[in-house]
């Protein structure tokens, strides 16, 4: 299902049927027809066209986010948790305050007030996104820099940097994978969100969030606006939660 | 009790002082002349000049910043300027709608999670198990963004059982509380289930079957109690979410809470309204987990702060 998904986002121009910005105001609210299997909006672009490409922004915007969070992380996460001391209570504090603001509360505040656009969205996402793997980062790390191993790959005259890279961030593979995978759909949910709030990508870009906003309007007379979009998001989380299930299921049973 | 208190204290003052730094810096935060994306860049000079004075932006960030947190103190959000009232009034007024709203949702969460966890848990590998995991998962995959005008297509619009939007009686609630409250129960499903489970394989449970009870005894008396205890604290996170989550359902639903003015104060770029909300938020959440701290103190007197 993900790569179906993947797919169709990746080659949206050959696979969409039409423009997803040219309008037919003569067509507009369309709900089914051979030219719009899926309908057209209240301009009359092609409701199917723009939920392929809407699929792009919402990937595109929750790998963006996963990897920048990702990376973050990981970096702050490692290093406060080998080094430990002041820099490790300092950056901990941090990580508790950007984590005292519920959900994407913060996100939206920051959307809010830089304005919309794609990378404003990407930027707030990671700013809320990095803490969670700094903390998994840090925990684990705290767990493991006192085996037996470790202690050899010092007695050696292994480099911090060398003994995280080598030694320690391996062993973290299996959670990271599963977090990033969890991490993913919630920033597509989130990207969703802002964009519903008019705080996401720019019209005429199409998201399905602000497809899903557009379409409340239009509830009596054009109930599909909302419910292709929606269901194309709720097929994706769903590719992706099933996926993160499995590897939780497969990766920690390995460990056990 | 008194020492974790205390411990718990020094810990939240803190984190408190820094999320209100943090929210104080938003405004800060504007490219270009905040001013300006207020007012437009049309707006004229006198009326920039008063806003820039009663926002304090000409003075310097200290100096704000510490205006800012004596207004606090005295419980004074600054003016919004779209409405031209007391932050702090307007709030207050749309707050219990906001808190009637999150704990519909939460009651909702609990009435459909509890029974389809324990159910699941009984019937472990069995229909009602797999049903109810899977109706965690859709729970857990659907946005609230999309449930609500789902639902509000099929029971207002087609069938006509509840108002379509706006805060009344219980008619009124139904939606917007399942909308909310959906997302929580299939949490709450997961983890109930799995601290069931857990709580099964103790010593004590055994113990109890050993001694002759009944298995619904078992269930209820010893089971379910211990296994509430790592529900408390999912509880009080997704109260954040609910707190969250109320600006997208309040605004679908077009019920007057704190959400819904979070989000219209946003379209009119009323920052210190923006501002108030967010702050009014994050302290909420923050003081929530800190009393399900104490009460899980109370509940579980094994507790210690390291814990």
């Amino acid at each position: 299902m993900l790569l179906l998904l993947g797919t169709t986002a990746l080659f949206a121009p050959m696979l969409a049927p039409r423009d997803p910005l040219s309008q037919n105001l003569d067509q507009d609210l369309i709900a089914h027809s051979r030219e719009h299997p899926l309908g057209t909006d209240k301009l009359g672009r092609d409701l199917l066209s723009r939920i392929i490409y809407g699929g792009r922004v919402s990937l595109l915007v929750g790998m963006a986010t996963v990897t920048l969070s990702l990376t973050i992380g990981v970096a702050i996460g490692s290093f406060s948790g080998y080094f430990g001391g002041l820099v490790d209570q300092m950056l901990m504090r941090l990580v508790d305050i950007l984590m005292a603001f519920p959900g994407i509360l913060l996100a939206i505040a920051f959307t809010a007030v830089l304005g919309p656009g794609l990378d404003h969205v990407i930027v707030a996402l990671c700013l809320i996104g990095w803490t969670g793997y700094a903390r998994l980062v840090r925990g684990e790390i705290l767990s493991l820099r006192e085996r037996d191993f470790i202690h050899a790959a010092r007695a050696l005259g292994g480099r911090p940097k060398r003994i995280i890279l080598r030694h320690l961030l391996p062993n973290l593979l299996p959670p990271l994978l599963i977090q990033a995978t969890f991490g993913l759909a919630a920033a597509v949910v989130a990207e969703g969100s802002l964009s519903f709030l008019g705080l996401g990508v720019e019209p005429p870009t199409p998201s399905w969030g602000s497809m899903l906003n557009d379409g409340r309007q239009f509830l009596l007379v054009a109930p599909h606006l909302t419910t292709y979009p929606g269901l194309a998001l709720m097929i994706t989380v769903l590719a992706l939660n099933l996926v993160g299930d499995a590897l939780q299921e497969r990766l920690n049973g390995r460990n056990r | 009790m008194k020492r974790y208190v205390l411990y718990r204290l020094l810990f939240l003052l803190p984190t408190l002082l820094g999320a209100l730094t943090l929210v104080f810096l938003l405004i800060h935060l504007i490219p270009g002349d905040p001013v300006d994306v207020m007012l437009g860049e049309t707006a004229a000079t006198a009326d920039k000049e008063a806003l820039r004075e009663s926002l304090g932006l000409n003075r310097p960030l200290s100096v704000q910043y510490r205006t800012f947190m004596f207004d606090l103190a005295a419980g004074d959000l600054g003016r919004s300027l779209y409405e031209r009232a007391s932050v702090t009034e307007i709030v207050r007024a749309r707050f219990p709608a906001t808190l009637e709203l999150a704990l519909c949702a939460m009651i909702a969460a609990i009435a459909i999670s509890f029974p389809l966890a324990v159910l699941a848990a009984v019937r472990r590998g069995g229909w009602i198990d797999r049903s109810a995991l899977t109706f965690s998962l859709f729970g857990l995959s659907m946005p609230n963004f999309w449930l609500g005008p789902l639902l509000m297509i099929i029971f207002s619009i087609q069938l006509g059982w509840t108002p379509v939007s706006g805060r009344g009686g219980f008619g009124h609630l139904v939606l917007p509380a399942f909308t909310l409250g959906l997302g929580m129960s299939a949490i709450l499903i997961r983890i109930l289930r799995a601290s069931l489970l857990r709580a099964m394989n103790e010593e004590y449970v055994q113990t109890a079957r050993a001694k002759g009870l009944s298995e619904q005894r078992v269930w209820l008396k010893h089971t379910l109690r211990n296994a509430l205890l790592s529900v408390i604290t999912i509880m009080s996170l997704q109260f954040g979410s609910l707190l969250t989550g109320s600006l997208i359902t309040e605004t679908i639903f077009s019920w007057p809470g704190i959400g819904r003015l979070t989000v219209q104060a946003i379209q009119t770029r009323d920052y210190p309204l923006v501002q108030g909300c967010v702050l009014v938020i994050a302290v909420s959440y923050i003081l929530v987990n800190f009393l399900t701290d104490l009460a899980y103190r109370l509940v579980d007197p094994r507790i210690t702060y390291g814990e």
